[in-house]
């Protein structure tokens, strides 16, 4: 048998069913990447797609790749969604999605790194960028930060992005993702949460619409 | 090899990565500018030596060395005697935030002073162990957030007052030791050069706020350290061999709430009653800071160079709204 | 509850169960989301500790032996430069016997400075006279911190928990924190026998001379070497109570008939795990071990599991400068004792946070099947700025 430890997404050991019976990944295991600048909520947004695939019965990580604590800094988060337990702590080398929070991203950091062909891209963007890359990528594009300002009266794209990731892979329920924006953002009040899940579902219907007409 | 840019002249330069609105990046700029190039530097661990020598890069165009957290003012002492013992003297300055004097920092730095090294130490307050996610300090505020002080069914932030540094230093009986804030140029800086020509141990604590510790707009980091002197929170002042030489004085004095309005660290006192009791605590401290020093006296007669400098040319300081500041 | 949690966060719900009266806290990356969250706990009134935000982690460590001194279970939290200012009163601590805890997060020392993960702050350290235990995940983090108040309690010796910083501290994934009716049934009500008391007056801390000192050390020793056989019992009371065993001493996978073992500590031992699966699925005979517990030396159990297989590869992520790894140099030590001559490679990586990849750990592997190097070698090292020159074997 021929096993590339790089390329091979499979996971050995026993496998588990997902209980929620939603969607279920189609391979062992999903890798995102989330870039993001300090103060955007870029590891929050990692940290809540985890809780939410938790919640839909999958094994879920997230971590930072952590710089000083500076807001404006470039940072990057990373998820594994898995049907079996993660022992791996290693970065993400070959996110199967990149989820890109700041355009000025693009030009200056490796948001490209270890994509492969068919791989996906979300964008916060108001309209699709010119450079795209050299690999075949499947782009998904949509403005973040106008959303996010309108619900929750500032730029901050995560949970939007969020909804954008859950309408494009179907790796995680809409409902899970909701449940973790209220949990984790209990300490915030009400009203903030209502405002993220509504900024959540609008990237969600956003995405779908744009899936749909492409 | 001589690094420094010949296009640009701040000894820290641009390309650092302070957070947008930075009051200790503006004033670390304002303070090196002032003593220049041809000095020593000596860093503690804290957001500037951090922001300016990220991963292999620096934007210090003068000799600098960063050691650890607690000896910046002990490295200090050893550069001066290194110095001394040649005849060379080259200016020493530390360089170091709050948590590297109030607190892990203040063994050395009482060191130092107690054996007179000639060294001018600078300390950027910002009222917090900022680097690593705003943690208090023995320089938070009364009341304020952290995140080893929060607001919680049993508190309404930090329990204890804010160290009296000034003090501390001052009883040390040393040559001078000053307060300074960014939004009072003409002040800071009068006190940097008089700092600098004076031999021995000298001190500066500047209050230096930061829009992601206070939570504060970046855009308005003048504006709150002004108000900061002119709530007689943070008096500005000088001391000389432990007496008090010199103040800027108040043209009148505002509400804490003014100042505590455009910080969300101060947010929680804002609707509970354990909050507006603090409230009333934190402006009975500053009526006592304004009566200790007689901030809003204008019949005290000083007789230092810098306070008369002080009265002849008034406040100084960047005002970007005359309107606003007579309200 | 099995709950996705943040490690700092787990950890201190774990902290939280064990009851610690008194809590020394001093902010370092990558500790500081731990003792955040303990003084959330105590400002909701969700933790009945005193709470002590300390100058610095000396004073940290000091607080910390006065609480216990004082007949009160306390908790810190440290690493990198903040656990080597701790150095002197964390050698204080041990010769006085104190049945202290706390938690490790595990970073690089400087200079240069660096707030990755590594594990040159502990290891720097083992002489201390500390009981050392190098969790996998952040359920046996939780777990452990429970375990170690046992151990402590029990033993009479201080235990430090080491987490790898931001690969476990910052990392969410699954843990199941064990309710509180269920840790106060694992661990007794805090009872120390030389306490600072009224009541029976003892002088803690006195002086010793030449004739009596190296008895003192010796004593220690034995309690250190005997603390072993406890760790291991209570590990698998643990098991009994919680359901979950992590070895006691040492873990191990896939050692059957494995012709290469890799020994390892700490969180990497995740991915080695995933490695070995993938090698042997080629049909190499591939085994891995972890320390989990490097002080006391486990040489005994160390030697009874490798004794059988023909090539050993250390990966560690410390080492002695000027000399060798240092896990390797002990395991070397161990089995020549025993008289089992097995060529043991040491690999040093994963220095200041840098990863351990996948294709690394198999090279890794691969290499033990080439010539066995007496040097260790530094496993993946890239190019450094001109003028300084690139090491592949010391």
């Amino acid at each position: 048998m021929n096993f590339d430890v790089n390329k091979d997404k499979r996971i050995f050991g026993q496998s588990d069913i997902a209980k929620s019976g939603k969607k279920v990944a189609t391979s062992g295991l999903h890798e995102i990447r989330f870039h993001g600048r300090g103060g955007q909520g870029a590891v929050s947004a990692a940290a809540l797609l985890s809780l939410a695939a938790f919640s839909d019965g999958f094994e879920a990580q997230a971590f930072p790749k952590f710089g000083s604590e500076r807001r404006g800094a470039p940072v990057e988060a990373y998820v594994r969604i898995s049907t079996i337990p993660i022992r791996r702590h290693n970065q993400v080398y070959q996110p199967d999605a990149v989820i890109i929070q700041d355009t000025t991203l693009l030009r200056s950091e490796p948001v490209f790194d270890g994509l492969e062909d068919g791989g996906l891209m979300i964008l916060n963007a108001e309209r699709r960028p010119e450079t795209l890359g050299t690999k075949a990528l499947r782009w998904v594009y949509l403005p973040a930060n106008r959303i996010s300002e309108t619900f929750l009266g500032r730029p901050l794209p995560n949970t939007v992005l969020l909804g954008a990731l859950a309408a494009a892979t179907g790796w995680v329920s809409l409902a899970a993702l909701e449940q973790a924006i209220g949990n984790h953002l209990v300490r915030k009040g009400e009203e903030v949460v209502t405002a993220n899940i509504n900024a959540l579902r609008e990237g969600y219907r956003i995405t779908l619409e744009q899936e749909e007409a492409s | 090899m001589d690094s420094r840019d010949p296009f640009r002249h701040n000894v820290l330069t641009s390309g650092h990565r302070a957070c947008s609105g930075c009051g200790e990046a503006m004033a670390a700029r304002m303070v090196t500018d002032i003593i220049g190039p041809d000095a020593i530097y000596i860093n503690a661990t804290g957001c500037l030596q951090v922001f300016t020598t990220h991963n292999q890069q620096s934007s210090w165009q003068a000799p600098w060395i960063h050691s650890v957290f607690a000896n910046a003012a002990a490295v200090a002492s050893g550069v001066e005697a290194a110095l001394r013992a040649r005849g060379d003297d080259t200016p020493v300055i530390v360089q170091a935030g709050d948590g590297g004097t109030f607190d892990i920092g203040l063994q050395c730095l009482s060191g130092m002073i107690e054996r007179g090294h000639d060294v001018l130490f600078v300390c950027y307050d910002n009222e917090a162990y900022m680097n690593t996610g705003v943690q208090r300090s023995s320089s938070t505020p009364h009341a304020v957030r952290t995140t080893t002080s929060p607001p919680g069914r049993l508190s309404e932030g930090k329990h204890h007052l804010k160290k009296d540094m000034i003090s501390i230093i001052a009883a040390h009986q040393m040559p001078y030791a000053a307060t300074a804030t960014v939004a009072y140029f003409p002040d800071l800086k009068a006190k940097v050069e008089k700092a600098m020509s004076i031999k021995g141990p000298r001190f500066l604590q500047v209050l230096s706020p930061c829009p992601l510790g206070w939570d504060h707009d970046a855009a308005q980091t003048i504006q709150v350290s002004r108000l900061a002197v002119e709530t007689g929170l943070f008096p500005l002042l000088e001391l000389e061999h432990g007496a008090v030489t010199g103040v800027m004085h108040l043209p009148q004095q505002r509400p804490v709430e003014d100042y505590f309005r455009l910080q969300g660290r101060f947010k929680h006192l804002f609707g509970s009653k354990g909050g507006i009791a603090e409230i009333r605590h934190l402006q009975a401290l500053a009526d006592a800071r304004i009566q200790r020093y007689g901030l809003l006296d204008t019949t005290t007669d000083w007789n230092t160079d810098t306070a008369s400098q002080v009265q002849r040319h008034g406040r100084g300081g960047y005002s970007l709204d005359r309107q606003e500041d007579s309200q | 509850m099995r709950q996705q949690l943040e490690g700092s966060r787990a950890v201190a719900e774990a902290v939280q169960r064990c009851r610690p009266q008194v809590v020394a806290a001093y902010p370092i990356t990558p500790q500081t989301h731990i003792i955040e969250h303990l003084a959330q706990m105590v400002a909701d009134g969700e933790l009945a500790s005193e709470f002590v935000s300390v100058e610095s982690e000396f004073a940290a460590a000091s607080v910390v032996l006065g609480a216990v001194a004082t007949g009160s279970r306390a908790f810190t939290a440290s690493a990198s430069q903040g656990l080597l200012l701790m150095t002197e009163v964390l050698f204080n601590i041990a010769g006085l016997r104190l049945p202290v805890v706390m938690v490790c997060a595990n970073r690089a020392v400087g200079a240069p400075i660096n707030i990755f993960s590594d594990h040159q702050d502990s290891m720097a350290l083992r002489d201390a006279g500390w009981i050392q235990l190098y969790v996998e995940s952040n359920q046996e983090a939780v777990d452990t911190v429970i375990q170690a108040y046992r151990i402590a309690e029990t033993c009479e010796l201080p235990v430090m928990i080491c987490m790898d910083g931001f690969f476990l501290t910052h990392t969410f994934e699954p843990v199941d924190v064990p309710e509180q009716e269920a840790v106060d049934a694992f661990l007794p009500d805090f009872h120390f026998a030389r306490t600072l008391d009224p009541a029976q007056p003892m002088t803690l801390g006195g002086g010793s001379e030449p004739d009596n000192y190296q008895e003192y050390r010796h004593a220690q020793h034995q309690a250190m070497v005997s603390a072993a056989d406890e760790i291991d019992n209570i590990n698998t009371e643990f098991t009994q109570s919680f359901g979950r065993d992590y070895g006691g001493l040492i873990d191990h996978y896939q050692l059957e008939e494995a012709e290469v073992v890799l020994v390892t500590l700490g969180s990497v031992m995740g991915a080695v795990k995933d490695v070995v699966d993938s090698l042997r699925g080629q049909g190499q005979s591939v085994g891995a071990l972890r320390l989990r517990c490097f002080r006391p030396f486990p040489a005994t159990h160390l030697v009874a599991a490798l004794r059988n297989t023909r090539r050993i590869v250390v990966l560690e992520k410390a080492f002695s400068v000027g000399a060798d790894g240092i896990v390797a140099t002990e395991l070397r030590a161990a089995l020549h004792n025993a008289g089992v001559a097995i060529p043991v490679e040491s690999f040093i990586g994963g220095l200041g946070g840098r990863d351990l990849t996948l294709s690394l750990i198999e090279e890794v592997f691969r290499a033990a099947s080439a010539e066995p190097s007496a040097n260790c070698r530094f496993a993946g090292l890239n190019s450094l700025p001109d003028d300084i020159p690139i090491i592949e074997e010391t």
